[in-house]
Parts: structure tokens; C-alpha cells; sequence
């Protein structure tokens, strides 16, 4: 049968309960932002993945493509933004396919948030989707429990706090396509910069009514500089104390030679190869 | 779902789930209320949406069209209402498409009451419908959590309404005029986003009458004097 299985749910809260830590998903901390332009609409996020307090991945990414005009950016557990966006992306391709019609940004909503209800919060998803179809653009994010909102900016992850103090400071109900992306990759950045759970690089995707433009690694603020000094140690740094050579023919002095024949030797290193 | 330091286990070690809404989930501690007046019904609510501490939306919509004269107000879990509002409203089209007529506003409860009462162990939805049809004209319906139906004259719901039980029956006339509905409507709301921390943002309204739905929007920068939109 697909789907989850819980036989192990009680063993494992008991295990928990004496003390066993919970196993460690990857990425939880993110920024991303979505924010609506005259004639189009942008989304941007942070590049950092985490699992605990460790930095798994310093340049990951984190805007899924869905359709040519409708991409998404995950926060959340990383596994499960990876494959629900890919799901729903199948999907809503099978269904343009079958309509003859190009996919909407609300039945892609739709899709995402009745399959996240399905699994009621298991599937750790938190998504903010965006696009431009035939009936206009549309923003909006979706929860893991499968609510949704519909709002001209958005932001989500633990950098949403961060990010909605630019949103809320500096946004305008007019704004040129140039603006947006300014405004959404400073949202990123005051993620990147006072969230510890986002960091690394912006990414950004534009996306208008005739094209979509991938920017990945739009700002770069935390690039590594040039070390001012090479720290390789010079030959002859650690002293030696003492010397002694082993030769090969003395070798069984020192640890037990079994001598294989030759032909048990060469079936051990010869490979097999297609008649 | 994530546990707690102690793994929320009893003396028995058997799971205890403490908290009815899951961890992380978007709540709506909310006000909410529905009233009939003498040309039809109108619904009200507060536009704030919380997870935690966190205002998840500021300019929620927590009043939803689930037919052309018949309306929603949403209070409880986010997700577990507007998935049965979308059923709801899946189901009411094809009433209407079926039948050849449009739906009665008790239509719509039952259908809402149906799901609730039946996933009542599954939902925390607390749900006023109210609407307006061309048989009985304006009804209020309230389904608070169990998953019971109520045909009231006027409901409120929601965190917000326990601060206004008091303003409502002091103010509450049968069949006002729609200025006094608005008002009335509109400062019981006033008083509920006053005392509830889990209340706030503009106030929204639809008054539906034969004429068709039509929405109000007051904001706080006037305190809520001034009608936009």
C-alpha cells in the first residue's frame, strides 16, 4: 500500500520518551518571498540547507519549477517540497495535456493544498507558488496543513519575520518590474542576514506573460575572499626524530606473507568484460 | 508532529495528544458573526489569521462565497475549513446544475453539517452560514464544534465573541434597517477586536439581500468610520 505507515509511531514516541533523539530532517530554515509587479510577479529565496545546526548545502535550490510559467519556492522539509512540486508539476502537465489549455496558477493551489490536507501536516511542506496564466497573475501560499493565502507579497520559512519588515516598510501597491525584484532580493538578504536559519546567496525567478527568467546566485553576499596568506606548511616543518627503512624482501619479519598462486591472484583483479 | 521534551506520554506510556490544533498550524482566533435584518442577512468578521505569536495574514478573508446569495464565516483551523468550504461550494454548484434551481440557504448548512458532524473527531472548524433565497429570504445558521445546526436570528463565533455576548444582547432589535445592521455588525466587531489579542485587522462584511451580495471593508487607520472598496 503507498502512503505512510504508523505501526512504529507509539514504539517511537516510548523511545523518545526514555530519551532516543528524534532522527534530523534537512532544512528548516529559509527565506522566500513572492512579490506581485505591474505585468508579472517575483519570487526569490535564500540558498542554505540545514540539518540541526549543522549547514548541509551552502548553494541548494529552492525554486522548483511547476509549469514554463509557474514556479514555486519550498520551505519546510526539503525532501517533501522537493517531491510535491514535482508531483503536482506532472500532474498539472498531464492535465494542460488533456485540456489543451495552458495550466493556472489557482489549479495549481488547489492541487497543492487538497494533497497537503490529505496527509494532514505529515508532509512538511510550505510553499509559495506564483505565475502568470491566461486569467492574470497570481501569488499565493500554501501551509503544510493545506491553508492558503492570496496576497500581493508574500514570505514564509524562518526568515518570513525578517523579510516581511522590508515587505512592510518598503512596499508600494505600484511597482515596475526593476522595484520587485530589488524589494524581494532585500527581503532575502535581511533573512540571510538576521535569520540563522537562511543564509548563503539570492535566487530570483521573474516571471512575466511572455517569458520566465531564472536568476540563479542573483546576489552573492557571502562570498569566501582570498586567504591573504598560504597556510600549507613547508617541507621539512615536523622534525624527524628517527629513520628506518624496511625492505620488500624483509617484509615477513614483520607481518605474516601468505603467497597466493598466480592464477588465484589474477581472478581477483581481472575484470569481466562482455564477450 | 513533533513532541514535547517528554514525549507527552501518561503513566500507562501511551500517546496523549495534548493539544487539539497541531503544532505549526495556521489558526484563525477569530471573530466572526452573522445577522438577519429586515431586507436579508449580513456576515462580519475580523482579518486576522495566526500561527503561534506570528500574524500569518493581516488582511484575511475569512468570509467565503460557497454560492451565488449564500456565505461562510470561517473560524477555527484554516486548513479544515477551507477545505469543507470548497466541498461545500463543489457541492452547491452542482445542486444547482442538478435541480434546475438554486439552493436553499438550509441546503447549505445541512450539507455543512454533514461534514462535520461526521469528521467531528477530525476537524476544528467552527462555521455561521448565512444566505439569502427566494423561499424563506434572509436565515443564520450556526455549526460550533460538535457539529451541531442552529437556525439562529443572529450568531457570533470565533475567540473574539466571548467579549461580546454581553454587547450583543443589550443591542440586538429584530428587524433593523441595513444602516442599523451595519452598525450594529460593525461595533459589536469593534469591541470583539478591542479585547481578543487573537482578533484584529480590518473588518469585512457582506450583506446579502434579493439584490445580490454586496462588500464592505473598514479599516482601522479611520477606526473603521470610513467605507472602502
Amino acid at each position: 500500500m503507498p502512503g505512510f505507515d504508523f505501526s512504529n509511531h507509539t514504539r517511537n514516541a516510548a523511545l523518545h520518551a526514555r530519551g532516543v533523539p528524534l532522527p534530523k530532517s534537512t532544512s528548516t530554515g529559509t527565506t522566500i518571498v513572492g512579490c506581485i509587479f505591474d505585468g508579472g510577479v517575483v519570487i526569490a529565496a535564500d540558498t542554505r540547507a540545514t540539518s540541526g545546526p549543522i549547514v548541509a548545502d551552502k548553494n541548494c535550490e529552492k525554486l522548483h519549477y511547476i509549469a514554463p510559467q509557474i514556479w514555486c519556492a519550498g520551505a519546510g522539509t526539503a525532501a517533501d517540497t522537493e517531491f510535491t512540486t514535482a508531483l503536482i508539476s506532472s500532474q498539472l502537465e498531464l492535465h494542460s495535456l488533456s485540456t489543451g489549455r495552458k495550466p493556472r496558477v489557482v489549479t495549481c493551489m488547489t492541487m497543492l493544498k487538497q494533497h497537503l490536507f490529505r496527509y494532514q501536516g505529515h508532509i512538511g511542506a510550505y510553499l509559495v507558488v506564483a505565475g502568470v496564466d491566461p486569467t492574470g497573475v497570481g501569488l499565493f501560499t500554501v501551509h503544510a496543513h493545506g491553508s492558503t493565502d492570496k496576497l500581493p507579497y508574500v514570505t514564509m520559512g524562518s526568515g518570513s519575520l525578517a523579510a516581511m519588515s522590508v515587505f512592510e516598510t518598503q512596499w508600494k501597491p505600484s511597482l515596475t518590474q526593476e522595484e520587485a525584484v530589488k524589494l524581494a532580493s532585500n527581503a532575502i538578504q535581511a533573512g540571510i542576514f538576521n535569520d540563522l536559519g537562511s543564509g548563503s546567496n539570492v535566487d530570483v525567478a521573474i516571471i512575466t506573460k511572455d517569458k520566465t527568467t531564472l536568476k540563479r546566485g542573483y546576489v552573492r553576499p557571502n562570498q569566501r575572499s582570498e586567504k591573504q596568506k598560504s597556510y600549507i606548511f613547508a617541507r621539512g616543518t615536523t622534525a624527524v626524530l628517527n629513520e628506518k627503512i624496511i625492505r620488500k624482501e624483509e617484509i615477513s619479519k614483520y607481518v605474516s606473507v601468505h603467497d597466493l598462486g598466480s592464477e588465484e591472484t589474477a581472478s581477483g583483479e581481472k575484470m569481466d568484460i562482455d564477450a | 508532529m513533533e513532541f514535547g521534551t517528554t514525549g507527552m506520554l501518561n503513566e500507562d506510556g501511551i500517546h496523549v495528544d495534548m493539544e487539539r490544533l497541531k503544532k505549526g498550524e495556521v489558526n484563525l482566533g477569530t471573530s466572526i458573526m452573522a445577522i438577519n435584518f429586515k431586507d436579508g442577512v449580513i456576515l462580519g468578521a475580523d482579518s486576522r489569521t495566526t500561527t503561534g505569536a506570528y500574524i500569518a495574514n493581516r488582511v484575511t478573508d475569512k468570509l467565503t462565497q460557497v454560492h451565488d446569495t449564500i456565505w461562510c464565516c470561517r473560524s477555527g483551523s484554516a486548513a479544515d475549513t477551507q477545505a469543507v468550504a470548497d466541498i461545500v461550494h463543489y457541492q452547491l454548484g452542482m445542486y444547482g446544475v442538478m435541480n434546475g434551481r438554486q439552493p436553499t440557504t438550509q441546503t447549505a448548512a445541512a450539507m455543512f453539517q454533514e461534514l462535520c458532524y461526521e469528521n467531528k473527531d477530525r476537524l476544528s472548524a467552527g462555521l455561521i452560514i448565512a444566505g439569502w433565497d427566494e423561499r424563506h429570504g434572509g436565515q443564520v445558521y450556526s455549526i460550533p464544534l460538535g457539529g451541531s445546526l442552529h437556525k439562529q436570528s443572529y450568531a457570533i463565533g470565533g475567540s473574539g465573541s466571548t467579549y461580546i455576548y454581553g454587547y450583543c444582547d443589550a443591542n440586538w432589535r429584530e428587524g433593523m434597517n441595513e444602516e442599523e445592521a451595519v452598525n450594529f455588525v460593525k461595533g459589536s466587531l469593534q469591541e470583539a477586536i478591542k479585547w481578543d489579542g487573537s482578533s484584529g485587522g480590518v473588518i469585512r462584511m457582506v450583506v446579502l439581500t434579493q439584490k445580490g451580495a454586496d462588500r464592505h471593508l473598514y479599516l482601522p487607520d479611520s477606526n473603521y468610520a470610513v467605507r472602502h472598496q
